[in-house]
């Protein structure tokens, strides 16, 4: 179980807010609850509700609110590539469709190895340093910016080694 | 001339704490809570002209002066939900002169009399957030941050808090519902945050660009900062220069510089020596600035950029070159807001899922003339109408990009 689990870190996010508004915490909460499978499961949910004395239903539509927070299982990290304007100006949307056609794979799917999901999402404020895009996986958000398709592949083959090594 | 905001580009090193201290950092600080009252503080704000940097410009010590005195406790908030399309010079701040912002805002808590304040950082600063956190524990060791601090009875505690990935949650009313723990919707206003804000109660949310100038115009004086910019338009800007300029990046220049100076001088001027077609000045937010001559040469500054048709916003100058077809680049911008539109009011979420079908439409060639002025019908009927300025916001490019670009649609369509 979550609290049980993550007690310490549980305690120190509820001592940010005044007890009495001890549903701030929730977002925070979403972030620890996802952080080994990738997304929020229902029994994190119950928990999270129950610890913040509010409904199943309102933790719910907070993971359906924010883009970041996840209710269903995908790649274990999500490859989330910026197409909005500045960086489609920079080739966003070329560097995203040779990187399909490298990964074989279409936007919102997964690598058959079960590694990646590759995401199109709105702006990451790194309009600079296009093409981008930031992976979501179980040590938080990283950006990687200035890529290019080669040094992408590069950093998945580096994912892999990594994930073959930890099992 | 040496940075005001960006000391980090001069100074190697600024965001170690000792660095900073050694040039000065801290000073201001210790300065407001020993020596000057609040509303002393407050008053040098307020004469230095400083006005809030996240896009509306408003007067930066008259919000602060709005804090109901009547109601307590006191929260300030730091907006660093940076999200705009085109915007990217918050980041930069936090990550390399974090204690120039944290100082300000510290001085910020002072001045309205506020014990704990919460840096509210969009989802994807992960990374910066953790650094923050490095940066604020090591302030408490040094004791900056605390209890009773330079031996006064005042306490000031930082809360970094992450976001989650909404747009929205840069609208100040929607942060607020998104710290509480809800979805970032907007809250009907009146009543403002300095009198119910976060929790009810009193609360001041500046940009962290704001707050970044709050040190040294308390060190240097409110009458050295006006020296610097327009009349309008006191001191130095972040501008953000993206889209087709050889160089893009942050640039600190003083308000006043002109279009012209940021995109050649700075920018380096446009990928292959092609010409500007446009700016967006405010990000995806912007008016389209058709450009010629005399737009290069137009200071930017609040009330100059309003006479070329724009507004200056958050100063995030996205440019768009001569090969750059204007339906694409409202398809672009529809796609964005249709996206991060919270569902809450009626005009925004419906006008923008129309707008998205009839951009798409028309970027896609199969659209008509007749759906071009449905698009401009469909975006004029929510202007005016929509709960925050989110949905005004989407229409800004549509209605100037039609008006103003009427070839770009022209080819693009059947009669």
């Amino acid at each position: 179980m979550l609290l049980q689990k993550y007690s310490k870190e549980v305690k120190q996010i509820l001592s940010k807010y005044p007890p009495e508004h001890k549903r701030s915490a929730v977002m925070p909460l979403l972030y620890l609850a996802q952080r080994e499978e990738g997304y929020v499961n229902k029994e994190a949910m119950q928990n999270i509700a129950s610890l913040l004395d509010i409904t199943e239903t309102d933790v719910a539509s907070i993971i359906g609110f924010y883009t970041l927070y996840h209710d269903k299982k995908a790649g274990k990290y999500r490859m989330q590539v910026c197409t909005d304007l500045p960086c489609a100006l920079r080739g966003a949307d070329e560097f995203l469709e040779n990187l399909c056609g490298n990964l074989g794979v279409k936007v919102g799917e997964t690598t058959e190895d079960g590694l990646v999901t590759l995401e199109e999402v709105m702006c990451l404020a790194a309009c600079d340093r296009a093409p981008m895009f930031q992976t979501q996986g179980p040590d938080g958000i990283e950006y990687h910016e200035y890529m290019t398709v080669d040094r992408t592949m590069e950093l998945i083959e580096a994912l892999k080694q990594t994930e073959k090594e930890s099992k | 001339m040496a940075h005001i905001l960006l000391r980090h580009r001069d100074i190697p090193d600024f965001n170690k704490l000792n660095v900073y201290k050694k040039n000065g950092g801290f000073a201001a600080f210790k300065k407001a809570v020993t020596r000057m009252k609040p509303t002393e503080v407050t008053g040098e704000v307020t004469k230095s002209g400083l006005r809030g940097r996240g896009g509306a410009g408003f007067p930066t010590g008259m919000k602060w002066s709005f804090i109901d005195k009547n109601n307590w406790p006191h929260y300030v908030v730091a907006n660093a939900d940076e999200s705009e399309p085109g915007t990217f010079k918050d980041r930069e701040i936090m990550e390399s002169n974090p204690f120039q912002f944290l100082e300000g805002l510290a001085i910020g808590c002072y001045a309205v009399g506020a014990n704990v304040a919460y840096v509210y950082l969009r989802g994807e600063f992960w990374q910066v957030a953790a650094f923050l956190d490095e940066k604020i524990a090591e302030m408490e060791e040094a004791g900056f941050l605390g209890e009773n601090l330079f031996g006064t009875d005042y306490s000031l505690k930082i809360y970094t808090h992450l976001g989650a990935g909404a747009y929205i949650c840069g609208e100040e009313t929607a942060l607020l519902e998104s710290l509480e723990g809800k979805r970032g919707q907007p809250r009907v206003r009146p009543p403002f945050p300095p009198s119910y804000g976060l929790y009810g109660k009193p609360t001041i949310i500046n940009n962290v660009e704001t707050f970044t100038n709050v040190p040294p115009i308390l060190t240097n004086g409110a009458d050295w900062y006006k020296s610097i910019g327009t009349a309008d338009s006191a001191g130095v800007k972040i501008f953000s220069l993206s889209g087709r300029v050889r160089k893009p990046g942050n640039y600190e220049l003083p308000f006043g510089a002109t279009f012209r100076q940021l995109i050649y001088e700075h920018g380096m001027g446009v990928q292959d020596g092609r010409s500007v077609k446009a700016i967006m000045p405010a990000g995806a937010s912007s008016s389209l600035i058709v450009v010629d001559d005399k737009v290069l040469d137009t200071p930017m500054d609040y009330s100059s950029v309003r006479t070329v048709g724009s507004d200056l916003g958050s100063a995030s100058v996205i440019v768009l070159d001569d090969t750059v077809d204007i339906d694409w680049v409202i398809n672009k911008t529809i796609h964005f807001f249709k996206h991060e539109s919270c569902g809450k009011c009626t005009p925004c979420r419906e006008g923008n899922y129309w707008m998205k079908n009839l951009t798409d439409r028309i970027h896609a060639g199969t659209g008509s003339d007749d759906d071009v002025k449905l698009l401009l019908n469909v975006a004029r009927q929510m202007q005016g109408t929509c709960l925050c300025a989110l949905g005004e916001f989407s229409t800004m490019a549509v209605v100037t990009g039609i008006e103003r670009f009427p070839q770009d649609f022209k080819k693009k369509t059947k009669a």
